[in-house]
């Protein structure tokens, strides 16, 4: 068994440069977020397919983004 | 890996192809995401869980050294043994596990480079099975602390410049923008650094796949911000994981004398009434 159709995609959540790693093993697609600086990981799913894998990512890392406080630097 | 100062503590994923269920060899999966080693891991590999294995969950601390000892003799290592890590996030938390093996004096030690995100992105053989192991008696050293920043080494390479600080966070973090990385809880009451220190986030060590710069790199990239290895060198981040990734880069690729890892990080010193910290990149 292997990792197959390996992917990463960048895009922005909530104002945020985000990662998505998504794969499969075996007949399970593996979806992963992490927000690139500095590339820890916010949220992780598993599907039946790419697309709702990542949709799923997509959904719980940007409620978890969208919670971050910017606060001024004075 | 030519070029670093002790290239033995680097493996390729080639190598644990060939090698990682000799005998002899262990091979340890340890992810920030906990859940990864059960999607699929290395074949042979055993995975540690860093927030429950790798830490004292009473007190805020590492791994007491009999919980450790009987880790390691759980997992089948006994001090002959070769361990190598990896883990997610190019290693982060299998450099958390590096830098503790180390204090507790475990001689053969290393790390897959790259980490679990080049195993699969090469399309090598993952599996499912947890493999059995035979329990071993395992004998620790007494606690290596040269290795470990507290507190008050901090306190005192702050105020009075006798060590370098490494800040390995973001710059929002180091700033003071954010208080936690994007997406992840906030951890403390203030944002901002240690005063005096520099910030050279963790990831610009690492190559687009995930594994270390080449030594003139890494040379380069710290010696850019001052850090040449003339004197101690601290580094730190939010709860130490980060920074262990950093400290392997300085001790072990770079060769640097007097490198220690201040777990505490910015979770104590961003909490610490009266503590100093600046502001801005």
């Amino acid at each position: 068994m292997k990792a197959e159709s390996f992917s990463v995609t960048e895009l922005e959540l909530a104002g945020w440069p985000v990662r998505i790693t998504s794969y499969r093993i075996g007949e399970t697609w593996h979806a992963k977020a992490d927000n690139v600086s500095p590339g820890a990981n916010i949220a992780r799913a598993k599907a039946d397919g790419r697309e709702q894998a990542e949709a799923t990512v997509i959904e719980r890392a940007s409620a978890r983004l969208g919670a971050t406080r910017r606060r001024p630097q004075g | 890996m030519s070029g670093y100062a002790h290239p033995e503590v680097l493996v390729t994923t080639d190598w644990v192809d060939q090698h990682g269920r000799d005998d002899g060899v262990r091979v340890v999966e340890v992810d920030v995401d906990t859940g990864s080693y059960d999607e699929g891991h290395v074949p042979g590999a055993i995975g540690w869980a860093w927030d429950s294995q790798l830490c004292d969950t009473l007190v805020r601390d590492i791994v007491p050294k009999d919980r450790f000892e009987k880790l390691l003799g759980d997992s089948g290592i006994s001090r002959d043994t070769t361990v190598v890590l990896y883990g997610d996030n190019n290693n982060w938390f299998a450099a958390w596990a590096f830098w503790q093996l180390k204090i507790y004096g475990h001689p053969d030690v290393r790390l897959m480079n790259g980490g679990r995100v080049k195993w699969l992105a090469e399309g090598r053989e993952v599996s499912l099975e947890a493999p059995e192991i035979a329990p071993v008696d395992y004998s620790a050293s007494d606690p290596d602390l040269s290795i470990r920043a507290f507190l008050n080494q901090v306190r005192e390479a702050s105020g009075s410049g006798a060590a370098d600080m490494v800040d390995v966070r973001s710059p929002a973090e180091f700033s003071g923008e954010i208080l936690a990385p994007p997406g992840l809880p906030e951890t403390c009451q203030r944002g901002g650094h240690v005063p005096g220190a520099r910030n050279i986030p963790w990831g610009k060590a690492c190559a687009e796949d995930g594994t270390f710069k080449s030594a003139g790199a890494l040379r380069e990239l710290y010696a850019a911000q001052g850090i040449t290895g003339d004197k101690p060198i601290v580094a730190y981040c939010r709860i130490g994981e980060r920074s262990s990734h950093s400290w392997f880069v300085l001790k072990y690729l770079l060769g640097y004398d007097g490198v220690s890892n201040y777990d505490g990080s910015w979770t104590e010193w961003g909490n610490l009434v009266g503590a100093p910290v600046e502001r801005g990149a």
